[in-house]
Parts: C-alpha cells; sequence; structure tokens
C-alpha cells in the first residue's frame, strides 16, 4: 500500500529559508565552543591516553603461550590450534620430551611454535579449542612490526607475552 | 612608467600575494579542518607543529611528492592546462583589492583601477574554463558530468552576482574599490550605517537594497565558489569527485587550492563592497582624504583590520559549510534563476526608486 507522506505546510518567513540557516547555525556553532572551550570532551588522544584499564575481561587481543607455576610449557604440541585456525596463521613442529627430563610422561612439546600475526584474526577459536590451556589471547592490541618476518611471533615471543599462569588445572602433576 | 613605480608594485604582488594571500590559503584549510572537526566533536590535525599548524606544509609536501599519474584517456594538453587555469585567475583577482590606505606613502592596492568589481568578476569568470577543461579533458564519465554542472552553475550566479552589486554602485556612484572603502569609512559602512551621511532616512532607508544585495552576493558567492550547500560539481556522493576525479598530486593540489583562494578573495570583495574594506567603524583613524597620507602605525591598523574581516568572514564560509546539507541540482537552478534573479532586479529598481525619491 502506498503511503502518502504529508509535507508539512510551511509558514512565509520559514520558505524564507533564513531561519532554518539561523538555528541550524545554532547546532553547529553549539558543538563548536563545547569542544572548544573544552567543556566537553569526546576524543582520546591515543598513544599518549589508552583504554588499557577499560579493557573488558574478556578481551581477545594476541593470542600467547603460558607456562604454569612449575614452570612446565603447558603446550603439549597436538597442533589442534593449528588445524583449527581458520587463516592458518599458527605453525607448530613437535618434538620429542627426552626420557631424562622431569616431565618426560607428557612425551610431546612444540620445538617451533611461530604464530603470524598479520595473518591471525584475533578470533580466539586455538584458545577454545586447546586441551591444555596452553594458549590463551592476550589484551595486547598494537602489534606492530616493520616488516612481514617481525610480525611473526615465535615460540620465546609468545612465552614472553603470556608469561606465567596459575589456577589452571595440573593433570600432569604426580597423583599425591 | 619610472622604475620606483614597477618596484612598488612589485613589492605589493610579491607581499600581498605571495607571502600574505597563499598563507593564508594554507591557515584556510587549516581552519578549515579544525572549525568543521570542532563542529563534529572531534579534535582535528593538532600534531604537526604548535596546535597543528604545520599540517598545510605536511600536506604540501605530500603533495609534491607524490606520483603526477596522468591517465592514458585524457586530452594530455587541455588536461595540464585546466589546474593552472581555476588558480591563475583567482590569484589575479588579488590586483584590484585595497587591502590597506597607505603604508610609506604607497596605496595599498596593487592596480588602482576605475572598474574594480567588474574586473574582478571578468577575470574570476575565466575559473570556469579551468573546470570545464578539466571535466571534459579528462574524457571519463564523473568528471564530465561534474565540468557540466559547473559550467551551468557557475554561468547562473554570475549573472546574480554582477547584478546584487548594481544598487550599492547605484549609492556610490563609482567603481573603484579604494573610493567607495573611502566613501565607507566616511558615511558608513554599506552594512552598518551608523555614523556620517549614513545616519539619516536615506540611509536607512538604502539599507533595506543593501542587506538584500548582501544575502544574495553571499548566496551567490558560495555558489560561484562551488562550495556547500552549492558543491554539486564535486558532490562525492553522486560524482566521485566531480571535475578534479582524474587528477593527482599537485595537479589536484591548484584545484584544491584555487577554490581556497576564490573563497579568499571572495571574502576580500564582500567585505570591500559590504564591511568598508580597510576602515575601522565609526570612522575612527581614518586618513583627511581620499590615498591620504597616513602614520605607519595607522596604515599596519589599517591593512590588519582589512585581514581581521576577511578572516571573519571565511570562518562564516566554514560554518555555513559544515552546518547546511547540499542543495538538489533543480533547486540550485531554481533559486539562481527564479528568485535570485528576479529580486536583484528588483533590487535596482527599488534603490533607483529611494535614491530618486530621497533627491
Amino acid at each position: 500500500m502506498a503511503i502518502v507522506v504529508k509535507r508539512p505546510k510551511l509558514k512565509w518567513w520559514e520558505h524564507l529559508y533564513i531561519p532554518a540557516i539561523i538555528s541550524g547555525m545554532r547546532v553547529t556553532l553549539g558543538h563548536f565552543f563545547q569542544i572548544v572551550s573544552r567543556k566537553k570532551k569526546v576524543t582520546m588522544q591515543y598513544p599518549e591516553e589508552k583504554w588499557d584499564a577499560h579493557l573488558p575481561e574478556h578481551y581477545r587481543g594476541a593470542p600467547a603461550l603460558v607456562t604454569d607455576e612449575q614452570g612446565r610449557e603447558r603446550c603439549v604440541a597436538c597442533q589442534l590450534c593449528e588445524f583449527i585456525c581458520p587463516p592458518r596463521a599458527i605453525a607448530i613442529r613437535p618434538e620429542e620430551i627426552p626420557s631424562d627430563d622431569k616431565w618426560a610422561k607428557v612425551e610431546k612439546r612444540p620445538k617451533k611454535f611461530d604464530i603470524d600475526m598479520v595473518r591471525c584474526i584475533y578470533c580466539g577459536m586455538c584458545e577454545e579449542v586447546c586441551p591444555e590451556q596452553a594458549i590463551f589471547l592476550r589484551k595486547d592490541y598494537a602489534i606492530t612490526g616493520t616488516s612481514r618476518d617481525e610480525m611473526v611471533h615465535d615460540k620465546d615471543r609468545l612465552y614472553e607475552i603470556g608469561g606465567v599462569r596459575t589456577g589452571l588445572v595440573n593433570k600432569w602433576n604426580d597423583l599425591k | 612608467m619610472d622604475w620606483q613605480f614597477l618596484l612598488a608594485s612589485l613589492t605589493k604582488i610579491v607581499v600581498f600575494v605571495f607571502l600574505v594571500t597563499l598563507p593564508l590559503v594554507a591557515l584556510t584549510v587549516w581552519a578549515e579542518r579544525r572549525v568543521s572537526a570542532a563542529i563534529q566533536d572531534r579534535v582535528g590535525p593538532n600534531r604537526v607543529g604548535p596546535f597543528g599548524l604545520l599540517q598545510p606544509l605536511a600536506d604540501g609536501i605530500k603533495f609534491l611528492l607524490k606520483e603526477d599519474f596522468t591517465p592514458s584517456h585524457v586530452r594530455k594538453g587541455f588536461y595540464w592546462m585546466a589546474p593552472a587555469l581555476t588558480m591563475v585567475p583567482a590569484l589575479m583577482t588579488c590586483a584590484v583589492l585595497p587591502f590597506g590606505s597607505t603604508l610609506f606613502g604607497e596605496k595599498m592596492v596593487i592596480a588602482d583601477l576605475n572598474v574594480g568589481p567588474l574586473f574582478v568578476f571578468a577575470i574570476a569568470s575565466l575559473t570556469v574554463y579551468g573546470i570545464v577543461l578539466a571535466g571534459w579533458a579528462s574524457n571519463s564519465k564523473y568528471p564530465f558530468l561534474g565540468g557540466v554542472r559547473s559550467t551551468s552553475q557557475m554561468i547562473s550566479y554570475e549573472i546574480c552576482l554582477g547584478l546584487s552589486i548594481v544598487p550599492l554602485l547605484m549609492i556610490y556612484g563609482e567603481l573603484n574599490l579604494s573610493k567607495i572603502v573611502y566613501e565607507q569609512a566616511e558615511n558608513g559602512w554599506a552594512m552598518l550605517p551608523l555614523w556620517g551621511e549614513g545616519w539619516s532616512l536615506k540611509g536607512a532607508l538604502l539599507f533595506i537594497p543593501v542587506a538584500i544585495s548582501f544575502v544574495i552576493f553571499v548566496t551567490s558567492m558560495f555558489a560561484e565558489t562551488n562550495r556547500l550547500p552549492f558543491d554539486l560539481p564535486e558532490c562525492e556522493t553522486e560524482l566521485v569527485a566531480g571535475y578534479h576525479t582524474e587528477y593527482s598530486s599537485m595537479k589536484f593540489a591548484l584545484f584544491f587550492l584555487g577554490e581556497y583562494a576564490a573563497m579568499i578573495i571572495g571574502s576580500g570583495l564582500a567585505v570591500t563592497l559590504f564591511f568598508g574594506g580597510w576602515s575601522l567603524p565609526f570612522g575612527w583613524l581614518k586618513p583627511d582624504e581620499l590615498h591620504g597620507e597616513v602614520g605607519f602605525l595607522t596604515g599596519a591598523i589599517h591593512i590588519a583590520s582589512f585581514f581581521l574581516k576577511v578572516i571573519a568572514f571565511i570562518l562564516f564560509f566554514i560554518v555555513i559549510r559544515w552546518t547546511l546539507p547540499r542543495f538538489r541540482y533543480d533547486q540550485l537552478m531554481r533559486l539562481g534563476w527564479v528568485f535570485f534573479f528576479e529580486i536583484a532586479l528588483a533590487n535596482v529598481i527599488l534603490t533607483a526608486l529611494i535614491l530618486w525619491l530621497v533627491e
């Protein structure tokens, strides 16, 4: 059904257009003076001021690997995250844990763990899929570099960002 | 022609056009960005230099260093000519604007022509060639449409622009801008007739046609300089960037600067015709006669007064741009031909009647 839009009948002085200009300028100049007199502040001067203190708990920033209280690297190189990663940003090469190691029964650990931050889309699927609680998305968001190589986070860098995380399930500990 | 005159003229050209007007263009671009930002609750460029004042310089360097790309499908000769044709007339009109009384006994106007406003209109109307050539030589759809639009728009509004100042010329009986300014210094500005002969019944009656003239003049000036609310030749939503779509780097910068230079000259003309040019209100610090000798300080104050008024006018231009939405093209044409043209004509007759009745 066609809708007939009723157009308002304008007064003669409204036809002059000038009152509309004045009321429009009152709006724009109102904003102008509010900003100029610093009564209102909207913009955050980014590099100097940051939102970091207000980031929510569930914020998804750069993915990182963590170690636990025992100093064990939690990743067991199961490669599930590599498999699920939608943009294929993760590349893992596993290695065997030597039998004289304290955690020999874990059997596997990553020899190489690269996340290409140019490809990463911060979806958090790696964190979701990880059966070992080894990879987490941190709050770092300003990941920069001057070359593609620089943007690849290797294992050392990932542990550096991740740090130690406590209170996780320790399924590899000896039974007490 | 003696060398003293040549030297004085050359100094005035270099100082007024290249050392004052062009930096003022850069400053206008900066002001446009900062004011528009404040109006939209943003901050605007504030990083380069104090308050971001060096931003235009950074922009200029960027324009110069960018690749100057000429598409293969353009007509090269006209394509290269067009940007210059928009920039040059805009700067040429500086010649007749009196930007001060006298300084060191020298008239503060580059060419004291007896046909001031006519010269400005004649030269300013050449700008349309630059835009038409740019649109046509680019040999693609959007620039072509932009060029066609701006041609009809500028030609239409030139008529209103010319007709709107006829009442003023009738009142002053003079086409020399310096004399018009001195007349206003003595007898009240056209838009503020509060002293001298302006403070009379005749002055009050003549204020009506002058105010109508002012509205028509300023609106036509917006249309002539392709500023919002009349920026249809380059409206982004319909025509990408209009006539300068195919231009890059310094050629685009010339269009950009030409537009702002035209805006400054337009403001200068409006100030000269309606707000008493360099004169101070109520005849303060007025020289005793036309081109009469004044002290250095007074001369400097006059120049400062002129540029202060021009800057105020430019700010008005900017605020209007960020306040009003764009007109539709048929509305634009209707406004120009059906309303302003007739009102300007009637205004001429009204002025003549007032002058005749009061005499």
